[in-house]
């Protein structure tokens, strides 16, 4: 038996439904996967923005972070350190309740969405049979926290932040919604486990043709645009609206927004990786045994963080390449030219999926 | 009671109560944010059904999309207790009336079903699920589907069009 996640979990299912009663068993699993999640986060979060520094000081011929531990790797864990003990103010006339229950709903859904993902081969929190629509519905409601926090600050600029983003998420997700769609019409299942397995005999980038390559370039742009991510963070616009919806938030809280803000970069990513690039399938080309028996050793988790990293390390080269659009310019991109192409364009993928045109 | 019953008892209780809060609340903002709360509540009732799919619409088209809108509009217009204009009595009986009519409908119409006889399929029922949905709608329904969805594609189409024109 092989060290795998699949076999791990496996293992400590059976035990413990071998020790306890199942309901005992299964609350026991439930805290298990909370803490996991919880501590992935953690981890999510220092090393996605010590990775965000770094990237960007390379863009930009800088070292970056370089004082705290060997290349500056506990930056963030001093940050964070400083975040946490810093006093949460909550400011005179604000909506108290709703100001301080916005960073908890942002973060909560984040969680959520982790649901259905596929972190390695068998390894997964839930495997629902429509995964890939419960993340993106899931992921819609993370609009209601940040217009919650914009609302509940009772201040111009939040509130305009949290304007702009709810129209920017709101629009953006139907372009991310129909290049997703794509995928789902080639594999003819929502399930996570299902679009994996599709792709054994290689990625759909590969085996779509060019609708595919066209869906997967417009499902970039619309998770950037949806995680409000720059050249789409008008939602947090510095040189118009100082700090957006979080202008008010000090401490903790404001700690909590930008960790949800970098953990659903991850998890946008990591859907992109599993739709088009095969989630944990390893990288195969065609008859050659011996490439495809060396990919095979590469563990799986490996391949799914690989791929993720990847992506996530194309939307922080958008950071640094493009300039930020304006707010109309940014909903002239998603209204009049990225939805009628990806509608047209799932128009396209169909006709591939009956005519069994993939590969 | 088994567990499927003290969650529904649960969840039944708790979306009554963030209905009514819907009603009651002063604050328009916490109204709309309540009724976020109710479709949740009820999206959990279809879990319990096994209707993961409609669970899903459902968060997705309420309480992802129209509910933003409300939030939208209601959190724009800015309303408080300070500028809100005082309402003639008149203007209240009204509404009483025209509510006590909506219930009175509903009572009339739910008046002659017989619940002892529709016993709710908690984890057996399957209709809910995609696959199944998908083939009724597309067999059964299938004429006001499309239509439906023509609709849907013209009000899409519209609104780029109305963007455009200026």
């Amino acid at each position: 038996m092989g060290w795998s996640l699949e076999n791990i979990s496996h293992f400590i299912d059976s035990w413990l439904y071998n020790e306890f009663d199942p309901t005992i068993a299964r609350l026991i699993e439930f805290l298990i996967i909370a803490v996991c999640v919880i501590g992935l986060f953690a981890v999510l979060g220092l090393v996605l923005i010590l990775m965000e520094r770094k990237v960007s000081a390379w863009m930009q011929v800088r070292l970056g972070p370089n004082r705290v531990g060997p290349g500056g790797m506990f930056q963030t864990v001093a940050d964070t350190l400083k975040l946490i003990v810093k006093e949460g103010m909550t400011p005179l006339n604000v909506d108290k309740f709703l100001f301080n229950l916005a960073p908890f709903i942002v973060m909560i859904v984040s969680m959520v969405v982790l649901a259905p993902l596929m972190f390695a081969k068998n390894f997964q929190i839930w495997d629902i049979n429509i995964g890939i629509l419960f993340i993106t519905a899931v992921s819609s409601v993370s609009v209601i926290g940040i217009l919650m926090a914009g609302w509940a600050s009772n201040n111009k600029y939040s509130l305009l932040g949290a304007m702009r983003s709810g129209a920017q998420i709101v629009s953006y997700e139907l372009s991310a919604g129909l290049s997703v769609l794509c995928i789902v019409v080639l594999t003819g299942s929502l399930r996570i486990s299902d679009i994996i397995n599709s792709q054994a005999n290689g990625w759909w980038l590969f085996k779509g043709h060019i609708p595919v390559i066209i869906a997967f370039v417009i499902f970039i742009i619309a998770v950037t645009a949806e995680t409000n991510r720059a050249p789409f963070d008008l939602a947090e616009a510095e040189s118009e609206l100082t700090a957006g919806f979080h202008t008010e938030y000090s401490g903790m809280k404001f700690a909590l927004f930008f960790l949800a803000e970098y953990v659903n970069v991850f998890i946008v990513c990591a859907i992109g990786a599993t739709i088009f690039l095969g989630g944990w399938m390893p990288l195969h080309i065609g008859n050659w045994n011996g490439f495809n028996h060396a990919m095979d050793y590469i563990p799986s988790f490996l391949w799914f963080f690989g791929k993720t990293f990847l992506l996530i390390f194309v939307i922080m080269w958008f950071r640094w390449t493009f300039p930020r659009l304006r707010i109309d310019q940014l909903l002239n991109l998603e209204w009049k030219y990225l939805l009628p192409i990806s509608m047209f364009n799932l128009l396209l993928v169909t006709v591939i999926a009956i005519l069994k045109w993939h590969f | 009671m088994n567990i499927t019953q003290i969650l529904f008892w649960f969840l039944s209780a708790l979306t009554v109560f963030s209905a009514l809060m819907v009603v009651v609340s002063k604050n328009p903002v916490y109204s709309v944010l309540w009724l976020i709360f109710t479709f949740f509540c009820i999206s959990g009732h279809y879990i319990m059904l096994n209707a993961q799919f409609l669970f899903i619409v459902n968060i997705i088209v309420y309480a992802g999309a129209i509910m933003v809108l409300f939030l939208f509009v209601i959190m724009l217009m800015n309303l408080n207790q300070s500028s809100e204009p005082k309402k003639h009595r008149w203007l209240r009986m009204a509404g009483v009336v025209a509510g006590g009519c909506l219930l009175l409908v509903l009572v009339a119409a739910l008046k002659n079903i017989d619940i002892k006889k529709q016993v709710a399929e908690t984890n057996t029922g399957d209709i809910g699920l995609i696959g199944n949905l998908g083939k009724v709608l597309f067999n059964q329904y299938v004429v006001p589907f499309e239509i439906s969805s023509i609709l849907f594609l013209s009000a899409m189409v519209g609104t780029v069009v109305i963007g455009k024109k200026e």
